[in-house]
C-alpha cells in the first residue's frame, strides 16, 4: 500500500499536466463562446468529483452510525474536506464563466444553486466537527451528514420548481457536445478524481495517525507509574 | 421511617410522558415569563426594523412580503429554539431524564411541540403587525396561509430542536444552532416563501410547495426521531 | 497495602466493573477500574478531586459510556435495561427551580410510570420535608434541596442508589438525617454508593470505604482512617 501512493502521485501529476494541455491547447475552440468556454473543463469535472467525495462521506457516515468504527469517521472527514474544496472550485468557476459569456454573475440556475446549498451544508458539517469535542463528535457529525444527504433531493426539487415558476437564463446550457470535447472532459475528470484521491488518502492517513497519537497519549497516562491496587 | 412499600409502577406509555413533559414545559414557561416577554418584544422589534428597511408600495409589498415574513419568523424561531434545552441544563436536569426509563423520543416530541406552540405564538403576534405595516391582503385562498404556516413552522422547529440538542455538545452553542439549521432548511424556506407569495399575489398555485413542505416535514421528523436517542445519550 | 481490606471476592455481586477506562480526549479519567460490589451495602467512594469518583458514578448510572471495559449491573451490561432499578443524585439538584417539590416529583414520577401522588408525598416525607410546601425548589436552602433531590432519586424505589456529593454545602442536621436514611435504606437491602469529600459523615454507617486515586481504586477498607488511601 505504501508504494501505491508515490505511484498514484506520479500518475496524477502526469494526468493533470496532460489534461491541462488537452483542455487549453488541443480541444477545439467553441464556435459561440470562444476560448472562454474552456473553463468548463474545470467546472464540470470538479462538480463530478465533488459528488464522488460527498457520496463517500455519506456512506462512511452511515457505516459509522452502524458500526462506530473510527476509521469510517476518518474516511468521512477526509472525504468531506476534499469535497468542499472541489465544491468551492465549482462555485468560483461558475460565475467566472457566466459573466463573460452571459453577462451576469449569478442566476438561480438549478445546478449552481444546489451546489451552493451543498457547500453550505458541508461547511456547517466541518464547523460542527471543529466546534464539538470528544468522543461524541463523530456521532454528531455522522447524524448531520445523514440529514444533509436527505436534504439534497428536496433542495433539488425545490429549486427546480422555483425555476419553472420564475424562468431565468440557464448557465452552461445543453446542446450537443463535440466528441473531442467530451474526450477532454472525461480526461480532466479522471485527472481530478486521481488528484482528489491523492489528497483524500493523505488526509485520511493524517486523521488516522492523529487518532493514534491521541490513543497513545491516553494509554501512556493509563500506564503511569504510581498506582497500586 | 421509610415504608418498604414498592411504588406502583407501570410501563409508562410514551405519549403520556410526552404530554407530561409538554405540560411541565408550558407550566415552567408560564411561571418564569421572562423568556416569553423578551421574545415577544424581540419579535416586535424585528417587524419594525424590517418595515423601516423595506418600505414598499402595496403592490410590491405583496411580492416581497412572503420572504420578509418568513425571514422574520426564522429569526424569532432561532431565539426560541436556542433556549429549548436551557432549563434542562440548569441543575443538570437532563441527567435525571437520561437516567430514567423514559424513551428519548417522548422528550424530543414534547420539546418540538413546545417549540411549535412557542413559535406559533410569536408568529401570531408578528403577523397582524406585518399586515398593518405592509397593508397586506391575500388575493389567493387565504386559508392556505394557515396550512403553510403550520407546515413551515413544523419544518423549522423539528430540525431546530434536533440541532439544538446537537449544539449542546459544542462550544459556541448559540451560534452553532442557526449555523446548522439554515443550510438544511433552505428547501423548506424556499417553499414557505414561495407558497406565501403565491397565495398573497394569487398568481400561482401554492400546491406544489405545500406538497414539498409535507414531504420535508415527514422526512425530517422521521430522521430526527430515528437519530435523537443517539444524540441525547452521546457522552 | 492497608491491613483491613474488604473481602476480595463476592459470591453474587450486584455490580461488576471490569477494566473500566474512560477517556476524555487525551485525559483518562478512569484508568482501568476493576471491582465487584455486593447487595445491601453502603459504599463510600473517597479520594481527591480528579480521582475519577464522579466519572465512576456516572459510568454506573449509564450516563457516561465506557471507552473500554464493561460495567455490569444486575447481570447485564446494557444499562438501559436496568435503569428503573437505579436512583441517581448529583451535586446539582436535578430539579426544576421554578416548580415546587411536589410538582417536580410528580413529573419525574411520570417518567417511571408512577401516576399517583401518594408515592411522591411518601418519599418527600421520608426525607423529612413537607409535601404541601408550595415554595419553588429554587428558594430552598441547600440542605432542603439536596434532600428533595434524594427524594427524587428514591421515587422508583431503586435497588441501587448512586449519590454524588449529597452532603456538599448541606447543614449538619440535614446531613445527619440523610445519612440516617441511607443507613435505613441499606438495611432494606439497597446498595448505596456515596461519593463524598466528607467521609467523616459516613463513619459508622458505611460498610466499606473505597479510595480512588488518579483514575483507579487505590484501596478498599472496612474501617475509615484518614490517609488510608495514600
Amino acid at each position: 500500500m505504501k508504494r501505491a501512493f508515490p505511484i498514484l502521485a506520479i500518475l496524477t501529476a502526469g494526468l493533470l499536466s496532460y489534461a491541462l494541455y488537452q483542455a487549453l491547447v488541443v480541444a477545439p475552440t467553441d464556435r459561440l463562446q470562444g476560448d472562454v468556454y474552456r473553463i468548463i473543463y474545470y467546472h464540470v469535472p470538479s462538480a463530478w468529483t465533488m459528488f464522488t467525495f460527498f457520496a463517500i462521506n455519506f456512506v462512511a457516515s452511515i457505516v459509522y452510525l452502524i458500526r462506530r468504527n473510527l476509521k469510517a469517521d476518518a474516511v468521512a472527514v477526509a472525504a468531506a474536506e476534499v469535497g468542499v474544496v472541489f465544491n468551492t472550485v465549482v462555485l468560483v468557476t461558475g460565475p467566472l464563466w457566466a459573466r463573460p459569456v452571459w453577462g451576469i454573475w449569478w442566476t438561480w440556475d438549478i445546478r449552481l444553486t444546489s451546489t451552493l446549498v451543498l457547500w453550505l451544508i458541508y461547511v456547517s458539517y466541518l464547523l460542527l466537527r471543529r466546534f464539538s469535542a470528544g468522543a461524541q463528535m463523530p456521532l454528531l457529525a455522522a447524524a448531520l451528514a445523514v440529514f444533509g444527504a436527505l436534504d439534497m433531493p428536496l433542495v433539488y426539487f425545490s429549486i427546480w420548481f422555483f425555476r419553472t415558476q420564475h424562468p431565468q437564463p440557464v448557465v452552461g446550457g445543453g446542446g450537443s457536445i463535440d466528441p473531442k470535447m467530451l474526450q477532454v472532459w472525461m480526461l480532466n475528470w479522471l485527472a481530478f478524481e486521481c488528484f482528489g484521491l491523492l489528497v483524500f488518502w493523505s488526509r485520511y492517513r493524517l486523521e488516522v495517525v492523529r487518532r493514534e497519537v491521541e490513543e497513545t497519549q491516553a494509554l501512556e497516562s493509563l500506564l503511569e507509574v504510581g498506582n497500586s491496587r | 421511617m421509610t415504608q418498604a412499600i414498592a411504588p406502583p409502577m407501570t410501563e409508562a406509555p410514551p405519549t403520556r410522558i410526552t404530554r407530561a413533559t409538554l405540560a411541565k414545559d408550558l407550566r415552567l414557561e408560564w411561571r418564569s415569563k421572562d423568556a416569553i416577554n423578551s421574545m415577544l418584544f424581540f419579535a416586535l422589534l424585528v417587524v419594525v426594523i424590517f418595515s423601516f428597511s423595506f418600505d414598499p408600495t402595496a403592490e410590491e409589498s405583496r411580492r416581497i412580503a412572503g420572504g420578509l415574513v418568513w425571514v422574520a419568523f426564522l429569526f424569532a424561531a432561532v431565539v426560541a429554539l436556542n433556549q429549548t434545552w436551557a432549563r434542562e441544563l440548569r441543575n443538570q436536569v437532563l441527567d435525571a431524564y437520561r437516567v430514567s426509563p423514559a424513551p428519548a423520543n417522548s422528550l424530543f416530541l414534547a420539546k418540538v411541540l413546545g417549540n411549535f406552540i412557542f413559535v406559533a405564538v410569536l408568529e401570531a403576534l408578528m403577523t397582524p403587525l406585518f399586515i398593518v405595516f405592509y397593508n397586506l391582503r391575500a388575493i389567493g385562498p387565504a386559508y392556505q396561509l394557515l396550512v403553510v404556516a403550520g407546515l413551515g413552522t413544523w419544518a423549522l422547529v423539528v430540525n431546530g430542536t434536533f440541532f439544538a440538542a446537537i449544539s449542546l455538545r459544542t462550544r459556541s452553542r448559540e451560534i452553532m444552532l442557526p449555523l446548522l439549521l439554515f443550510p438544511i432548511s433552505i428547501p423548506a424556506l424556499l417553499a414557505m416563501v414561495e407558497a406565501t407569495t403565491s397565495i398573497l399575489t394569487g398568481e400561482f398555485s401554492a400546491k406544489f410547495w405545500i406538497v414539498l413542505l409535507v414531504a420535508y416535514d415527514v422526512v425530517f421528523t422521521m430522521a430526527s426521531l430515528f437519530l435523537f436517542e443517539l444524540v441525547l445519550h452521546a457522552e | 497495602m492497608p491491613s483491613n481490606t474488604a473481602e476480595a471476592s463476592l459470591a453474587n455481586p450486584i455490580i461488576s466493573v471490569t477494566n473500566l477506562v474512560k477517556q476524555f480526549g487525551r485525559f483518562a479519567a478512569l484508568r482501568g477500574v476493576t471491582a465487584d460490589f455486593g447487595v445491601g451495602r453502603l459504599y463510600a467512594i473517597l479520594g481527591d478531586n480528579g480521582a475519577g469518583k464522579t466519572t465512576l458514578l456516572r459510568s454506573l448510572a449509564g450516563l457516561s459510556a465506557p471507552t473500554r471495559g464493561t460495567v455490569s449491573i444486575l447481570g447485564t451490561t446494557n444499562l438501559r435495561d436496568v435503569c428503573s432499578a437505579l436512583g441517581y443524585m448529583a451535586h446539582p439538584s436535578l430539579l426544576y427551580d421554578e416548580l415546587s417539590g411536589m410538582e417536580n416529583l410528580r413529573y419525574f414520577a411520570r417518567l417511571y410510570g408512577i401516576n399517583n401522588d401518594e408515592r411522591c408525598r411518601q418519599v418527600i416525607r421520608s426525607v423529612n420535608l413537607d409535601p404541601l410546601l408550595e415554595r419553588p425548589v429554587g428558594q430552598y436552602s441547600q440542605g432542603m434541596r439536596q434532600r428533595m433531590s434524594l427524594a427524587r432519586a428514591l421515587l422508583n424505589d431503586p435497588k441501587i442508589l448512586l449519590l454524588d456529593e449529597p452532603f456538599s454545602n448541606v447543614d449538619l442536621r440535614s446531613a445527619r438525617e440523610m445519612t440516617g436514611l441511607l443507613a435505613r435504606l441499606r438495611d432494606q437491602r439497597k446498595t448505596i454508593f456515596v461519593v463524598t469529600h466528607q467521609a467523616s459523615l459516613l463513619e459508622g454507617f458505611a460498610d466499606e470505604y473505597v479510595w480512588m486515586e488518579a483514575g483507579k481504586i487505590a484501596s478498599r477498607t472496612r474501617e475509615f482512617s484518614v490517609g488510608a488511601g495514600k
